[in-house]
């Protein structure tokens, strides 16, 4: 009664790939369907902070007095004690490369020639490893490494906004001499 | 332990394929028939339905849990669907075994569907909006950022080269080759992966699944039932899951600890102390090629920056002393998000039962473990099942 399997493991499955040629005849049929959603996201008390320190170019953390860590993007609670953290540190706009890629594909997968390089950018002042995503500019791509000092290059003042982009993005601390 | 003894006794799934013809709905149905048939089970002997899906955004269904339901052989059934990223394929199992392990039902059917074509021009615009909305969406990222980011910090604190993670793509896809759902089974060289297009360094395009469509399905049983149904019954020895925080750029993303977590919870249950012995054949989610070597590290089977070097002296082939991914994997045999996950359980299913054809582990193994991962890098779901009825 079970013709396509052997010994109960299948050996032929089921499934139809589409045949795209076909598709492209338009012999099978689909529908589509582009959704118009819009969204307004409440930035929340701890964020907004951080938003507001960001428009005046500066960079904002939390503390928590059980753990002590000091955590950057800030949060009203902390999730590991658990409790509510209590108070506000500034921290520099200044820190060191945890983790990058060099990537030449961006979020539509368009191919890029320059790659973009996002990194996790451990923030000097926040406890260790702390860090926060953003791009690393004006570096080449063979001199990108683990460990390397970067600092924040903001958006002149009249054009910051209170977004994480009024950071125009992250370049190597440069060495005298 | 206050659990009913539970049983997989039965296994399904369809292709995988880049494009499917059929809905989700009928891939779900397809999946769900293949494992009742395989065990000559009837509908109307199925207590409960437990479905598993990754985020509405893939198939651009809303409220798809439900939209499934009639394909899962729920109607009028006690039906729930459960959601732990791309966990989900694993944790459904889980989450099934709790509902026969409780005493509630006799038996449930677990499935899990993922149609990731509909998503135009490419799914990636879905997992968009797994960044933080506030402090990452703006910065304009990409999926392959998280995974090129976790890939270099793995690297870079071992010493790992590129040669060594693209062999995970070399033994995947060649294993997928016997594997008749297979996407994208190939022989490859590491040469050949490592001239592959870099889509985000260190990831190459050979390391990277695809996008999929495809559904898989278990049927789940009480020991009586399951002794009645088969004299092959694969038993659940250990489930465990665990979560860590969405803070992911304040992790060391060199090493999964939740995973760690999640496996000696499994472990635990299962009454393993030294896994690395007593686990014969791993099913580790391997969505990109370095993935596989994390998780064989975060399952306790290779210690840490070590599952490169057991990789390269043979220890996971399928003839080697511990099997890892023999169904051909995520890389291999395709990566519809949950149906992945599940299709890892019907690996272990096959492979215990010795029924896994071209890709039988030799050697009469008794134990696997499966595993899945998921969410904004951050969860691991858990499973070890084996061929001997838990004490």
């Amino acid at each position: 009664m079970n013709a396509d399997r052997e010994n109960g493991a299948p050996r032929v499955v089921r499934g139809t790939p589409v045949d795209l040629r076909a598709l492209k005849r338009g012999k099978i049929f689909f529908t589509s369907y582009t959704p118009r959603l819009r969204y307004a996201w409440d930035t929340g008390e701890a964020i907004s902070r951080y938003l507001e320190e960001l428009k005046h170019g500066r960079l904002i953390a939390r503390r928590c007095h059980r753990c002590q860590r000091v955590m950057i993007p800030p949060r009203m609670f902390c999730e590991r004690c658990f409790r509510p953290t209590d108070e506000w540190v500034y921290v520099r706009d200044s820190g060191k490369v945890n983790t990058f890629s060099l990537c030449y594909v961006t979020w539509d997968v368009r191919r890029l020639k320059q790659p973009e390089i996002p990194s996790v950018i451990e923030i000097d002042g926040a406890s260790p490893g702390m860090g926060i995503l953003h791009l690393v500019k004006r570096v080449k791509p063979k001199e990108m490494r683990v460990g390397l000092e970067v600092k924040a290059v903001w958006k002149p003042a009249a054009k910051r906004v209170g977004s994480i982009t009024d950071i125009s993005h992250w370049e190597p601390i440069s060495r005298r001499g | 332990m206050a659990f009913r003894r539970v049983a997989i006794v039965g296994a399904g799934m369809t292709k995988f394929m880049h494009r499917a013809l059929e809905t989700p709905k009928e891939l779900a149905w397809l999946a769900a028939k293949a494992a009742l048939d395989s065990c000559q089970t009837k509908l109307d002997q199925i207590g409960c339905v437990v479905v598993g899906s990754a985020p509405d955004a893939f198939d651009g269904v809303h409220m798809k849990g439900e939209y499934l339901s009639d394909g899962c052989g729920a109607w009028r059934k006690p039906y729930l669907r459960c959601y732990v990223g791309g966990g989900t394929g694993v944790y459904a199992v889980a989450q099934g075994f709790f509902q026969v392990a409780s005493g509630m039902f006799d038996t449930a059917l677990v499935v899990c569907e993922e149609k990731m074509s509909a998503c135009q021009p490419h799914p990636q615009a879905a997992f968009i909006t797994i960044f933080d909305s506030v402090t990452e969406q703006p910065l304009k990222p990409n999926l392959l950022w998280i995974f090129a980011l976790e890939q270099n910090r793995y690297m870079q604190v071992h010493g790992i080269t590129l040669e060594e993670i693209a062999r995970v793509s070399v033994k995947n896809k060649r294993n997928a080759l016997g594997h008749p759902a297979a996407q994208l089974g190939a022989e490859l060289t590491v040469e050949d992966v490592l001239a592959s297009e870099v889509l985000a360094w260190p990831v190459h395009r050979l390391m990277v699944s695809p996008t999929s469509d495809g559904a898989a399905a278990v049927v789940l049983a009480a020991e009586d039932v399951a002794r009645r149904i088969t004299d092959k019954p694969i038993w659940i020895q250990g489930v465990g899951w665990c979560l860590d925080t969405t803070y992911w750029t304040n992790r060391d993303l060199f090493y999964p600890e939740y995973l760690e977590k999640a496996a000696w919870m499994a472990y635990r249950m299962a009454g393993i102390r030294e896994p690395r012995k007593e686990i014969h054949i791993a099913e580790p989610y391997d969505p990109f090629a370095y993935k596989e070597l994390h998780h064989l590290e975060g399952l306790q089977l290779a210690p840490k920056g070590q599952a490169p070097k057991l990789l390269a002296d043979g220890v996971f082939d399928r003839d080697g002393d511990l099997p890892a991914t023999p169904s051909g994997g995520l890389l291999g045999v395709g990566n519809p998000i949950a149906a992945a996950g599940t299709m890892k359980i019907c690996e272990l299913f096959w492979q215990l039962r010795g029924e896994a054809g071209a890709r039988q582990v030799p050697g009469k193994p008794e134990r696997g473990v499966a595993q899945a991962w998921g969410d904004l890098m951050q969860v691991g779901t858990v499973v070890v099942v084996g061929t001997k009825a838990p004490q």
